[in-house]
């Protein structure tokens, strides 16, 4: 078998694989089971939260096609092995070539034409260079260079510039209306008007404007960038396009805040439940151990422990082929640690949750029943701390993509190699105090991650108000005073 | 009272022994003082010798756990566990790894009180300033103020505080020159230095704290006694001010109080991005430099910040709710 390419696994992809199944075994465990059904639904009936959801599966999408990576085969070499390219690529990677491969030499402005720094103009060849009066050659003149990739199809650019941006404009926002309008009539076919008296219908129509702005923003985006179009986001100082590296910082983004939460679980699940219901000594040196944990200050006890995996990874270069499989190692021991340092919350709660649902007649008729502890447990006090462990899950989520973004800037976060919405905000510290300054990273990264930690804030409220009994109580009955009686 | 914080203290300790041999092991075990030596000697040749003089000038060259050559209680104490670790108990720091070898424990005195100016106005006008904001938002419950007010809250809780340091450095310091862009004097110069970071992080930390004080609020609003104090005719603003408040105390007492060990450990971001040499920059160069000593001692430190603010926050019970008692 002779494939052009070969696949390769990366720890975060597996896990990142490992977990949509495991998420499709919740769909299924949810269909059937109808109490669960309607908690969900209460979420999806939420406008905000079906937003949010239309917007952060985009996102999980975006994660999943950049988690298939591969290298390709290098062309033979007589009597040699297969030899592979040096680069893993994702299957993304594919679909953005484009972008990667249109490279500038240094900044640039989004949709620009020009550098955005001055440069000496090299003389064309055979012309000589011109001497002043002293005989001394005169210094090249300083322009903006033209960028080789941004607007390479315009003639003119100072005259075509503004007609092609507006021509591709429409084109893009025609795209955009299509698949909205698409959209639309899917939805409408979807929706079941039998039920919409008996039950609170699902918020299609939220889903359906989010879907709609993400379509025409999607539609933008490809038709600026399309053929001999624009950079637009810009370029970086190395001249890397923006959006590309914002699109590939959404895997990080996930893979941190996903990851590093389901690391807690082990641990909090498992001694959680333990001090809780075994109570005596075990609580006991369970609570001395997560005492001890979130004593240390968490921003050192992480800095440490990456600090350790950095030496670790420097003595064992045979774990890793690539650069790429080193930076995906990387970002892995990143979550396992953060796992390690942060489950003391959520222990604490579960541990508190058991030891009232120890007390409970279910648990006691099982007891008396001689059911073992283990059985009791898992079927008996698990299923009844797993809305605790959800809510912790989803509202985690967002505040571990704030928190990489400090990890990067104090140097214990992902690999500098690696995109992330952290490395990019420490680029645009420097960027941020040039003259004039480079504004655009900072822009991209900016709304890309409040778009992705805004969804999951709004996401995961939702699931709270839906799961969490005590929850309901707080909201105030809006409804109830705005209606007249 | 007096005993029960008394055994505070003591389990304080007991969980002190278990933080230093975390940090002991995770320091020195993957990290041999050989890997230390070479990383501050620094360049490509570094010969044995030169280690070996190295870890004889820092006290390294001891065994790690036990000293079999030493005579009678010296066997345990001319380690480096000892020396390093142990000390720290009576808060001796010992000496920076890095090429200066400053001695930790001076530098921590003086650096503490800068990182204090910072945080202290930060940790009072915050929790002021989200309080009064939240108590707000709960008077005008259930109208469009206090939506939108949620609203604004959770899009700036969804902003990372990185952004408002650049945003506000830029606005304030280089186009607007408010304020200087970095840098800290003494005395009453810090004040200029200090107004544009204070206010900053109080932007930043506002919406997280006044949306879960928010929650609190809302929880007592519908109780029972808040019903019949308002039917005694008390004003809206008594009954949230002296009822309300007084009984979602305890909560923010202990959010608050479980921020207390970050007000000596200065802010992390703020201090580097304005170059105050606070406690948070110490800890960043630390960090950069990867000097050990240093982090090992800033551990230490925030542990038993950690504990005693955790003591201070059950005394602090007592006296917002009489009903508390301490056993």
């Amino acid at each position: 078998m002779d494939l052009p390419f070969k696949f390769v696994m990366l720890w975060t992809d597996v896990v990142l694989w490992v977990m949509l199944l495991g998420l499709g075994l919740y769909v299924r465990q949810v269909r059937r089971d109808a109490a669960l059904r309607a908690t969900w639904r209460r979420v999806f009936v939420t406008p905000s939260a079906m937003a949010s959801a239309v917007l952060l599966g985009l996102m999980l999408l975006i994660t999943l096609v950049d988690s298939v990576h591969f290298r390709r085969a290098l062309p033979d070499v007589a009597g040699g092995a297969q030899a592979f390219d040096t680069r893993t690529e994702s299957v993304l990677d594919l679909g953005l070539s484009k972008l990667i491969s249109s490279r500038e030499n240094s900044y640039s402005q989004p949709l620009a034409t020009h550098g955005f720094s001055k440069q000496a103009v090299p003389p064309s060849p055979g012309v000589k260079p011109m001497l002043d009066e002293h005989g001394v050659p005169v210094l090249p003149a300083r322009a903006y260079p033209r960028l080789s990739h941004g607007g390479a199809g315009l003639e003119d650019p100072e005259r075509d510039w503004a007609g092609d941006i507006a021509v591709r404009f429409v084109f893009g926002g025609m795209a955009g209306v299509v698949v909205s309008f698409l959209l639309w009539t899917l939805m409408c076919r979807r929706a079941k008007p039998s039920l919409a008296g008996v039950l609170q219908p699902v918020a299609w129509r939220s889903a359906w404007i989010t879907a709609s702005v993400l379509a025409l923003l999607i539609g933008w985006g490809v038709t600026l960038s399309w053929g001999q179009g624009y950079h637009v986001f810009g370029t970086d100082r190395t001249g890397n396009d923006v959006l590309y590296m914002t699109i590939k910082s959404i895997r990080t983004a996930f893979v941190i805040g996903s990851l590093a939460t389901i690391a807690t679980l082990p641990f909090a699940l498992a001694f959680g439940i333990a001090a809780g219901y075994f109570k005596g000594w075990v609580d006991d040196v369970i609570q001395y151990v997560y005492t001890v944990l979130s004593s240390v200050p968490n921003i050192l006890l992480i800095a440490a422990c990456v600090l350790m995996v950095q030496v670790f990874l420097d003595k064992h270069p045979e774990l890793f082929e690539t650069g790429l499989e080193r930076a995906d190692l990387k970002i892995f021991l990143l979550c396992l640690i953060l796992g390690l340092t942060g489950w003391a919350g959520l222990c604490r709660l579960l541990r508190a949750e058991t030891l009232k649902l120890r007390e409970l007649e279910y648990v006691q008729a099982a007891t008396a029943f001689g059911v073992s502890h283990w059985r009791i447990m898992l079927r008996h006090i698990l299923p009844n701390v797993m809305h605790l462990v959800l809510i912790t899950t989803v509202l985690e989520f967002s505040g571990l993509i704030l928190y990489e973004a400090v990890l990067s800037y104090v140097g214990v976060g992902v690999d500098p190699s690696m995109n992330s919405f952290g490395g990019m905000i420490n680029q645009a510290r420097v960027e941020m105090s040039r003259d004039p300054i480079v504004w655009w990273s900072f822009l991209a990264a900016f709304v890309f991650m409040v778009a992705i930690v805004l969804s999951a804030n709004l996401f995961a409220d939702a699931v709270r108000d839906a799961f969490d009994p005590r929850a309901r109580v707080y909201r105030p009955r809006a409804r109830a005073v705005a209606q007249p009686t | 009272m007096l005993a029960y914080i008394l055994r505070r203290l003591g389990y304080g300790l007991v969980i002190l022994i278990g933080v230093n041999l975390i940090t002991f092991l995770l320091f020195f075990t993957v990290n041999t003082p050989d890997d230390m030596a070479r990383l501050n000697i620094g360049g490509k040749r570094v010969t044995p010798d030169q280690i070996e003089k190295w870890k004889v000038e820092r006290g390294y060259d001891k065994p790690m756990l036990f000293n079999e050559q030493a005579q009678g209680a010296e066997k345990l104490t001319q380690t480096v566990f000892w020396e390093r670790s142990v000390s720290l108990f009576v808060f001796d720091f010992g000496r920076a790894d890095n090429a200066s070898g400053g001695d930790i424990g001076h530098q921590i005195a003086q650096r503490m009180g800068v990182s204090l100016r910072l945080t202290v106005p930060i940790f009072v006008m915050g929790l002021l300033a989200s309080v009064i904001f939240s108590l707000w938002l709960v008077m005008f419950r259930g109208t469009r103020v206090d939506f939108w007010g949620v609203v604004a809250c959770v899009v700036m809780m969804s902003i990372s505080s990185l952004f408002y340091i650049i945003v506000g450095q830029y606005v304030f310091s280089r186009v607007a020159k408010l304020a200087p862009i970095s840098g800290y004097a003494g005395g009453l110069d810090a004040v200029r230095f200090l107004i544009l970071p204070v206010c900053l992080m109080l932007v930043a930390s506002l919406a997280g704290q006044a949306r879960f004080f928010r929650t609190l609020f809302l929880e007592e609003a519908g109780k029972d006694y808040v019903r019949t104090a308002r039917a005694k005719g008390l004003t809206e603003s008594t009954v949230m001010g002296r009822h309300v408040l007084r009984n979602a105390m305890l909560p923010i007492i202990t959010s608050s109080g479980s921020a207390l060990p970050g007000l000596f450990m200065g802010g992390l971001l703020t201090e580097s991005f304005f170059g105050i040499p606070g406690l948070g920059s110490y800890t960043i160069d630390a960090i950069a430099s990867q000097d050990f000593a240093i982090v090992r001692a800033m551990v230490f430190l925030g542990s038993v910040l950690y504990i005693v603010s955790n003591i201070l926050i059950d005394v602090a019970y007592t006296v917002a709710d009489p009903r508390v008692r301490m056993q």
